[in-house]
């Protein structure tokens, strides 16, 4: 419209619009726009979030990770006191083990040797006494048979003649206490 | 200027009429074609760039994803805000690509022509895309009362001046920015275009049309040169003024408070 009378009058203003050119304006603008509303934002969109998402990604792996390592490094940490802990505990364990095992040891050594020596005293008193009361029965019977022969008929009588031997065999017994001792 | 003249033939300084072309074909003029092709190259440059995206990006996907990224989180985000920005992101992003582009065709050579300097496209793109969508998202992120409230009482003005500050905020953010908004980019696309072609044009006459003032064609030509620096400087620059003004319109609307 403007650009027909324009054309009938002549020389152009610049400063009033063409119908023609608004209208293809307008057109050729919403085209782009359209294109790049439809093309072009979204797939840029689409990177920027991607790319955010990626170096967020990749932050939070590295954040996982270390945390990951810092809880093994602790489990180790208390696994190793733990172990050590227990070594000790053994160790201590088994020295009073030890201890005990050599004391008991010592104990039933000395036990066995206390019964061995009491044996052996007991058995050494049972054959002195056994060979003291054959001794005082030979010795009787040949001192009586060695007097008799010597005095003859008067220590026939029995009672006498057990008080006599038994005063000699006490007279020995006082002679041989002393060497006895 | 008269020196000029009188060593013969007529300097006819470039003017308006250089902007109106004739048509190529039909009713098709260059500026039509530039913006189809202009963005038939961001389209395909983006898919391109976007068809195999990887989260460690090669040449090509990094170029595209500064791209990208500079509509997203300097402008969108910066202006509209963290929490509100994702569904402007292809909006502002679609805004900076279109009037760049369109802008540097300026500078390339055999096409030549900022498409921007026909204000029929960029207030196309202030009047009927940016302007409808910041008023919509406020009115309905406030209410139809609260967001005019919004709009126009700026928090903290003392009441004896709100019969004055109502209708100039009113008129700035319903009528003059959407305006503003075409008008700046024209205009700086205008002008440039316009010297860029006194420069080129005079040093080309200057060269062809006399005798002694063919030494001081260099001088023309050299600031023709000078000049194109600047003009990719301002038409980046108007590109993200554009795209930037646009998301700080969205983001006024949104805002909880001013």
């Amino acid at each position: 419209m403007d650009t027909l009378i324009l054309a009938a009058e002549g020389p152009v203003n610049p400063v009033i619009p063409h119908t023609s050119e608004i209208i293809l304006g307008l057109v050729a603008f919403l085209l782009l726009l359209f294109v790049i509303k439809k093309f072009v934002s979204p797939r840029f969109e689409a990177l920027y979030e991607e790319r955010t998402a990626k170096i967020e990604g990749g932050i939070e792996k590295a954040e996982q990770a270390q945390a990951e390592a810092q809880r093994a490094l602790e489990q180790y940490k208390e696994q190793l006191a733990e172990a050590r802990a227990e070594a000790a505990r053994i160790r201590d364990d088994a020295r009073a083990e030890g201890l005990q095992i050599v004391e008991e040891m010592r104990e039933q050594a000395q036990a066995e040797s206390a019964r061995i020596v009491a044996q052996g005293q007991h058995q050494l008193d049972a054959q002195r006494a056994q060979i003291v009361a054959e001794l005082r029965a030979d010795l009787g019977r040949t001192a009586v048979e060695l007097a008799s022969k010597v005095v003859g008929e008067s220590l026939e009588d029995d009672s006498r003649r057990r008080g006599t031997v038994d005063r000699f065999l006490n007279e020995l017994d006082a002679v041989a206490a002393p060497a006895s001792k | 200027m008269t020196k000029l003249l009188a060593s013969g033939g007529e300097f006819v300084a470039p003017g308006v009429k250089d902007f109106f072309l004739p048509p190529i074909f039909g009713s098709v003029t260059k500026p039509m074609v530039l913006l189809v092709l202009s963005i038939v190259i961001i389209a395909v440059f983006f898919i391109a760039a976007t068809r195999n995206l990887k989260v460690v990006p090669g040449k090509f996907q990094f170029a595209a994803e500064s791209l990208y990224d500079f509509g997203r989180n300097n402008i969108a985000r910066e202006q509209i805000g963290s929490k509100d920005f994702k569904p402007f992101i292809p909006l502002i992003l679609t805004i900076f690509t279109f009037i760049l582009v369109n802008n540097l065709f300026g500078l390339i050579p055999i096409v030549q022509f900022p498409t921007m300097s026909h204000i029929g496209f960029p207030l196309a793109v202030s009047l009927l895309v940016v302007y409808p969508v910041y008023h919509f998202v406020g009115f309905k992120r406030h209410g139809f009362v609260g967001y005019l409230k919004h709009q126009t009482i700026p928090p903290g003005a003392p009441w004896f001046v709100l019969p004055l500050l109502i209708p100039i905020e009113f008129f700035q953010k319903f009528i003059l920015n959407p305006l503003t908004l075409a008008i700046r980019v024209f205009a700086a696309m205008f002008a440039g275009h316009l010297l860029l072609l006194v420069f080129t044009l005079a040093g080309e006459f200057l060269l062809l049309n006399g005798g002694l003032t063919v030494i001081v064609a260099p001088v023309s030509f050299a600031f023709a040169i000078a000049l194109t620096f600047l003009e990719a400087l301002i038409m980046c620059l108007q590109a993200y003024i554009f795209a930037l003004l646009s998301a700080s319109y969205i983001g006024m609307a949104l805002a909880e408070e001013h």
